[in-house]
């Protein structure tokens, strides 16, 4: 074989810089392609829903009148039924998570569950609404309530909290163990002082992440009989009831409720056009609380890792 | 250790919320049932809380008239929406569960055969027209204007209608087939009728079906087509008046609330129907339905008072009926 010219070695450079280039640019398009698309459509509600930002729009229950319908009962109900998700999903997700990695011995068994809690993952979130609507409105007699509907999306949202609290505890790294078991710790202390606090960050971007793919769910939501006309707020602890009692701390978990996607769905099926400049709005304003759950779920990662020291 | 208190605490808690039920509902009228009667149902309510300061409370759902029944027949609520006559089906759970009711025919809806506005060839339209073009037999053959009437053009049809679990599905085919729920599989079907309004309005050829409010709200977008009165032979526009005359057949049927008798005892329920009836008539003009005659409401509120149980259907629903006939037949359970 003949020693390549200069010229050749140049040649062969430069058309390894061009195929470079040629996939940096495809890169380029397809990531603005994405980005282009979700400003798109934020643009567009932002637009179409525009005459609908005001205070009243925050603070008006559902209406016939296009222009005097709000979204009160919907984002109540969304932020009330995301905190009975968070208080059922965090502790048995990540206490799930922390036995499989650190106290679970490898067997079929175990290789079971973990094979079914991908699968989990992987079901319709409709399966979970009927699911749901057998166990928890009737078996367990929780009716179409605000505590029904959070267990629902708990259970939608477990494998990825279980997921992800399993991933951010195989980062740490195995001399921290070591170390804790070395200076007398028992394994339940060494994940209390150590695995818990380092895997932190992992798991609250886990949960954030699938409290904001719940807040957006309808199908399962539907199908356990979210409301969509209500006009009044489920009781706040120690308020006063019409027929003259007090409500208890924690009476509204057994409320009726609507969430936000319903509350849109509705406004895009009806027959008056003016509705659709709700709906545009209301929609704009569930983006707004994903966006904001998932910025919260970057900057608290941000914050954690920060104090982590190894 | 701390905190692993807290957690128990936490628990202790979530664990009483579980009792302290029963208190919450107690003041709650709840209605579920037919996105058709939906809207008539909603301003009742609206303008109910707000006549009463919102000491009472109202929810209505939409599961569709046999999701309503359902519920219903299961004493999970107060008032059932329902766009066509409880079925012999439900009426059995309902006897079977000892719920017992009073039907109430609220309003009219017209179903509206609606075209482009930009198609000329079609002024009018028969029932065996419709018949011809949406019977299951058409399925796969009836694909051009002119194998319907050789008046017609030779161009393609593009059918838009309601899915099939719909009251209007279920009366669209009765009325216009002959038998419910037997229609062409191969057209394009969506239960949400602005989807039907969309492909209607943006297609010359197309032709579809659904509640005359969705057609009321978009007469820019859309032609209602006048359908020939079997009886008559005259060719009738879908509106208010020729509902109300009773002309618009048969696509004009009644639509019901099925309200719970034991409900009836509790005095806010008997109010809210008080309510309903007083109000019905000026409310169902305002969201675009054709209200009943006068003494159709005054009849219900006289059902009520008199405890007038069950149905005048018998478990079939009936094509062309009048309502004075309906308020004038006996009701059994």
């Amino acid at each position: 074989m003949k020693p390549l010219t200069t010229e050749q070695i140049r040649a062969v450079i430069a058309r390894g810089k061009l195929k470079d280039n040629i996939f940096k640019v495809m890169g380029i398009f397809c990531l603005s392609l994405a980005l282009v698309v979700i400003v798109a459509l934020i643009a567009d509600m932002v637009i179409k829903g525009s005459e609908r930002f005001t205070v009243d729009f925050f603070l008006n229950f559902a209406s016939r009148h296009a222009n005097k319908a709000g979204i009160l009962s919907a984002w109540v109900g969304s932020l009330l039924v995301m905190f009975v998700t968070a208080l059922a999903a965090v502790p048995l997700g990540v206490a799930a998570g922390l036995y499989l990695e650190e106290y679970a011995k490898r067997n079929w068994i175990t290789n079971i569950i973990e094979i079914n809690i991908s699968n989990l993952a992987a079901v319709p979130s409709i399966v979970y609404g009927l699911l749901a609507l057998g166990i928890f409105v009737y078996q367990f007699g929780f009716g179409q309530s605000i505590l029904s509907a959070g267990l629902t999306l708990a259970l939608l949202i477990l494998p990825i909290i279980i997921v992800s609290t399993r991933e951010a505890i195989r980062a740490i790294p195995a001399m921290i163990r070591e170390g804790s078991m070395a200076v007398g710790a028992t394994r339940w202390q060494t994940c209390r002082y150590h695995i818990i606090p380092y895997a932190m960050p992992g798991i609250l971007t886990g949960v954030i992440i699938g409290l904001a793919r719940a807040i957006g769910e309808t199908a399962p939501i539907i199908t356990i009989g979210a409301l969509t006309f209500i006009a009044f707020l489920p009781p706040a602890p120690f308020s006063e009831l019409g027929d003259g009692g007090t409500a208890g701390l924690f009476d509204w978990v057994m409320a009726p409720f609507t969430v936000m996607p319903i509350q849109i769905f509705n406004w895009t099926s009806r027959p008056d056009p003016a509705f659709e400049v709700n709906a545009a709005a209301a929609g704009f304003v569930l983006m707004a609380m994903v966006l904001s759950m998932n910025a919260v779920a970057i900057y608290l990662r941000y914050k954690m890792r920060k104090n982590i020291k190894w | 250790m701390f905190k692993q208190s807290k957690l128990v605490s936490a628990l202790a808690v979530a664990g009483v919320a579980l009792f302290g039920a029963q208190a919450v509902q107690a003041q709650v009228i709840k209605i579920d049932g037919s996105s058709t009667v939906y809207p008539i149902t909603e301003a009742i309510a609206e303008e109910f809380q707000k006549a009463k300061k919102n000491v009472i409370k109202v929810t209505v759902g939409i599961s569709g008239t046999g999701g309503g029944f359902k519920k219903f027949c299961r004493d999970e609520i107060d008032i059932s929406d329902a766009s066509r006559p409880i079925t012999a089906k439900e009426m059995a759970d309902c006897k079977a569960a000892g719920v017992e009711y009073i039907e109430m025919p609220v309003a009219f809806d017209a179903l509206t055969v609606v075209v482009n506005p930009k198609n000329t060839f079609l002024k009018q339209a028969t029932v065996e027209e419709m018949k011809t073009l949406w019977e299951p037999a058409a399925q796969g053959k009836v694909m051009k204007w002119n194998q319907v009437n050789p008046a017609w053009p030779d161009a393609p049809v593009k059918l838009f209608g309601a899915g099939a679990d719909s009251g209007t599905f279920e009366y669209f085919t009765e009325a216009m087939v002959g038998k419910a729920k037997s229609s062409r599989g191969d057209y394009t079907a969506s239960e949400d009728d602005n989807v039907l309004v969309q492909g209607v309005s943006r297609d010359v050829n197309a032709i579809g079906y659904f509640g005359y409010a969705y057609y009321a709200e978009n007469t820019a977008k859309l032609k209602a087509l006048p359908i020939v009165n079997p009886k008559t032979g005259k060719a009738v526009e879908p509106s208010a008046a020729n509902v109300e005359n009773g002309t618009y057949a048969p696509l004009s049927r009644p639509i019901f609330i099925y309200v719970k008798a034991k409900s009836l005892e509790k005095p806010e329920v008997k109010e809210f129907i008080e309510f309903y009836m007083k109000n019905g008539a000026q409310l169902t003009k305002e969201v675009k339905y054709v209200p009943l005659p006068a003494n159709a409401y005054k009849g219900n509120i006289d059902h009520m008072n008199k405890k007038k149980i069950g149905t005048v259907f018998g478990g079939h629903n009936e094509i062309g009926i009048t309502i004075e006939d309906l308020m004038k037949r006996e009701a059994k359970m």
